[in-house]
């Protein structure tokens, strides 16, 4: 990874709509990405990814804050100013031109020599394996062909930032994870900036080098997949990122006091002795052990029981009636199953506990 | 369901009923054209005799070659007009809605109400009546029909076509001409086609605006049928009832090109 | 920055559509304002009218009264009993396409999708072809001697005698063929994505057939038939083809007799007044159909609300 920033979002804010039927989709967001980074924007639907993608391509303007792309202001400048490719939602490719028209049209309109046209175009179509329906038009490809020729028309005039917008959203299961292991491949292989939106996070784990998640026009936590997902910053990263338990509890004495009078180590030193936490544990990090074991750190009641082959998936009802998720591997042999209705207690390592500001 | 439930009791009939109600005055209308008998009344043979009389009247071509000069030129002008209406309409604005009512306003206010106030116009102004007259007022009529269609066809285009072209270094123009213009064609095929039937068919407008030497073919009718039937308006009314659906037809047929664009 | 760029798509959209506006403006727009000037002129000797005259209400009394013979001013009720007979024909009108439009309309809704578009082309069709043709196909059939007549008052007794032209009867028909398909066609949208199962759940609650058509399909079909009326019953109102070709020397309608100012007469104050008055009353028919719309929306707001 390079460590030129490429893309510098400083204070962008945006609101579409006038007087009282405005709405804030951005508010006050910054964020750097540097050269040949795959960066994700994730969040829910509503969150305001899209409008930073659009406003990043130029088809919105900023209403306040600035935009750089490789050191110069864009604010002013239109898309086919910017050096910058999208690669749409729908694919939007152009249904009245064939497969290597599509791929050739951003060089076309660079003016670029007739032969570097058809060259640049076809080297694009191959790096997306789509060589051989050159000559077909959109409406006669598949989903996943559109999405390769969506791919290479973005890819072929050598852009310093590719953005993605849900492009695998339209796509079945089997094909997306296919396509994703692709796009990783022809991010090495293009050398460029990927700025990539989804709301799908295991996509989002799974392809990224740094991670933007975002809610409600904010980016709440910006960092690597292991960051994101082990060391969530709010509750609302931790909740949107894989499953999680949070449990109420009061700082006491360097420790987290549950409300079911337990104590349980674990890192508060970031928070004012007896102010309101939330523990944030995720369900594969806890162990059931016997109630009456001293390693147990809480206690609760089994209330479902579910063998998912990989893993075994324990509800349990705590002593104060939250209920908790717990996730045990089989890769040791599936071991005893904790009866439903049985007392169990529940062992967490206090690096396992990610103690969130409620 | 059983589609005995869906059933209307006396719809079906009805609606029989209904379709011969709006189809058969044209159906008898076609069928005197074709009887040899000129007093129409009296059913004596079938003959061709009144369409071959319209080919030597003189008057009947000299008004079919004025309907086609007004027609073709409306068409164009309101066409081009309404093409850049849709596109200049296309995002919303403010009083957005305002001029869609002004561009569609000839469809709802009685056509004699503005007829008699074009002839007015026309008059005060010194341009006075004539072809030239038809010409400007079959415009305005027209802009609606061929505004509308374009329009939707505008509307369903995915508007990310445009966003793309210019992502890929398109300047506005380049992707109107390279990208909307091309996937627009049948929507402005198709409402150029409404627009020309619509000016073609036009009676009252042309009819106060008519001068001496400037007939088109519905006013001739008219006065024709005024000053009594004959087999020969009869032929006459056929053909341009025949062109009228035949291109109707068209503008419907490529309006469905390239419908299904989204899977 | 914002108002920067946004305004050059503003003046980019403005410069496009401006064509457009310039032209309905200038042959919209402005001639019925000049209309509107010359209906308070006086007619003219040469011309219809004369341009120097000063402004008065004058022909829009003279739809009212005329001068007798010694100058004074009586009442005259013949322009008023057009204007009167023009709007019952066009009530009588929206009445008969309502009558065999709205079930139409259904009947098109119950079926497959492949014959519904087949039926909204055969409906559509007429449209496009030339009013004056097809009114004038009426004329044939309807006329003395032909026989339509001959075969009525064959089935009538003797001394009955109908003529089937040139009367109320007649406009009556080539009006409502002329605008049947405005009726059918919004009546036919507002039920094309009618759920034919709330026609069954109504059987199973015990409705007969009219009971369920009453309490089920005719409330969904209300707004195309409120918006099918309007749009029938406006043409009606100023329509002239049909009374022109069809109609009677004593059936003149609103139409014919702003015809007549621009034509024989040569009083086009009093034409342009009529015009006016044409104009206006069309207006209070969208005006109060909005207006019902407004409260309609309202209420069901409000209902929603709650």
């Amino acid at each position: 990874m390079g460590t030129a920033l490429t893309v510098d979002v400083r204070g962008v804010s945006k609101s579409f709509g006038h007087g009282r039927n405005a709405v804030q989709v951005l508010n006050d967001v910054s964020v750097k990405i540097a050269e040949r980074e795959f960066f994700t924007l994730l969040g829910p639907s509503g969150c305001g990814k899209t409008t930073l993608l659009r406003l990043i391509a130029g088809f919105e303007d900023v209403d306040r804050g600035d935009i750089f792309i490789a050191g110069q202001r864009v604010n002013d400048q239109p898309p086919f100013r910017r050096n910058v490719n999208t690669v749409f939602q729908s694919y939007a490719l152009f249904p009245h031109l064939t497969v290597q028209q599509n791929a050739a049209f951003g060089l076309r309109m660079k003016d670029l020599p007739r032969e570097e046209i058809k060259r640049r175009a076809n080297e694009a179509l191959e790096m997306v394996r789509m060589s051989a329906l050159a000559n077909r038009r959109p409406s006669e490809l598949s989903g996943g062909q559109q999405q390769r020729v969506a791919l290479a028309r973005a890819l072929a005039p050598r852009p310093q930032v590719l953005l993605l917008d849900e492009p695998l959203s339209a796509l079945d299961l089997k094909l997306r994870k296919e396509m994703q292991i692709e796009l990783k491949q022809l991010q090495n292989q293009a050398g460029i900036t990927f700025i990539f939106v989804t709301h799908d996070q295991e996509e989002a784990l799974g392809l990224s080098d740094r991670i933007g998640v975002m809610n409600d026009g904010v980016i709440m936590q910006v960092g690597k997949p292991i960051d994101i997902y082990e060391r969530p910053t709010h509750r609302f990263v931790a909740n949107f990122i894989g499953d999680i338990n949070l449990l109420e509890a009061k700082v006491s004495n360097g420790k987290a006091l549950l409300k079911s009078g337990h104590l349980v180590e674990c890192d508060v030193s970031a928070h004012s002795p007896s102010s309101s936490v939330s523990l944030a544990i995720r369900p594969e990090r806890a162990r059931i052990v016997k109630e009456t074991d001293t390693e147990a750190n809480f206690a609760g009641i089994v209330d479902h029981f579910a063998y998912m082959g990989t893993a075994l998936v324990y509800q349990i009802r705590l002593l104060e009636g939250t209920k908790f998720l717990l996730r045990e591997t089989t890769a040791n042999g599936a071991g005893q199953f904790a009866q439903v209705g049985s007392r169990v207690g529940i062992k967490v390592a206090p690096e396992a506990i990610r103690v969130l500001r409620d | 369901m059983k589609p005995s439930l869906r059933r209307i009791p006396l719809s079906r009939e009805i609606s029989f009923a209904v379709i011969a109600y709006l189809y058969l005055p044209v159906i008898v209308l076609a069928a005197y054209s074709f009887n040899a008998n000129r007093t129409a009344t009296v059913w004596t043979e079938f003959s061709f005799n009144w369409y071959l009389r319209i080919l030597h009247n003189p008057s009947i071509q000299a008004a079919a070659l004025n309907s086609l000069i007004v027609a073709t030129a409306a068409t164009v002008a309101s066409t081009i007009i309404g093409l850049l209406a849709a596109v200049g309409t296309q995002k919303r604005f403010k009083g957005r809605s305002t001029l869609e009512g002004l561009i569609n306003s000839p469809l709802i206010l009685p056509e004699i109400v503005v007829a008699v106030a074009t002839l007015i116009l026309f008059v005060s102004v010194g341009i006075g009546v004539g072809l030239l007259s038809i010409t400007i007022a079959h415009i305005a009529f027209c802009i609606p029909f061929a505004y509308l269609p374009i329009k939707a066809r505008l509307a369903e285009m995915d508007k990310h076509y445009n966003e793309a072209a210019l992502d890929l270094y398109a300047n506005r123009f380049d992707a109107f001409r390279l990208i909307t213009l091309p996937l627009l064609w049948p929507g402005i095929l198709s409402g150029a086609t409404l627009a020309f039937v619509i000016s073609l068919d036009d009676f009252i407008t042309s009819f106060f605006l008519s001068g001496p030497g400037a007939t088109t073919l519905p006013v001739y009718i008219f006065s024709s049928i005024k000053a009594g039937i004959t087999p020969e308006v009869n032929a006459i009314s056929t053909v341009m009832v025949l062109v009228s659906i035949v291109l109707v037809a068209l503008s419907f047929a490529i309006n469905r090109i390239g419908k299904p664009i989204r899977r | 920055m914002l108002e920067q760029h946004s305004s050059s798509q503003a003046t980019r959209n403005l410069l496009l559509v401006a064509p457009a506006i310039v032209v309905l403006v200038l042959l919209v727009v402005i001639p019925l304002g000049i209309m509107a000037y010359v209906s308070l002129l006086a007619r003219g000797e040469g011309s219809g009218v004369n341009w120097s005259s000063n402004i008065s209400g004058a022909a829009y009394l003279s739809f009212f009264v005329e001068e007798d013979f010694d100058g004074s001013l009586v009442p005259n009720y013949s322009y008023l009993l057009s204007f009167l007979r023009s709007i019952a024909q066009a009530i009588f009108t929206t009445a008969i396409c309502i009558l065999l439009g709205v079930p139409m309309a259904m009947w098109m809704a119950g079926l497959d999708t492949k014959w519904r578009s087949l039926m909204v082309l055969v409906v559509t069709i007429p449209f496009w072809t030339s009013l004056l043709i097809r009114n004038y196909a009426w004329l044939i059939i309807l006329r003395q001697d032909g026989w339509a007549q001959e075969f009525v008052n064959a089935i009538l007794p003797a001394e009955w005698k109908v003529s089937l032209l040139y009367n109320d009867f007649a406009v009556a028909v080539g009006l409502a063929y002329s605008f049947l398909p405005f009726m059918i066609l919004p009546v036919f949208s507002t039920l094309e994505k009618f759920d034919w199962r709330l026609l069954e759940a109504a059987y199973d609650l015990g409705a007969n057939k009219w009971r369920a058509i009453r309490n089920v399909v005719l409330p969904i079909s209300m707004p195309g038939i409120v918006a099918g009326s309007l749009l029938v019953f406006i043409p009606s109102l100023g329509s002239f083809i049909t009374p022109a070709l069809l109609g009677g020397g004593k059936t003149l309608m609103i139409g014919n007799l702003i015809y007549l100012q621009f034509t024989s007469s040569r009083n086009w104050p009093f034409g342009a007044a009529l015009s006016i008055i044409l104009l206006g009353l069309m207006f209070v028919c969208i005006a109060v159909l909005a207006l019902r719309q407004k409260r309609n929306a309202a209420v069901s707001g409000r209902k929603r609300a709650k």
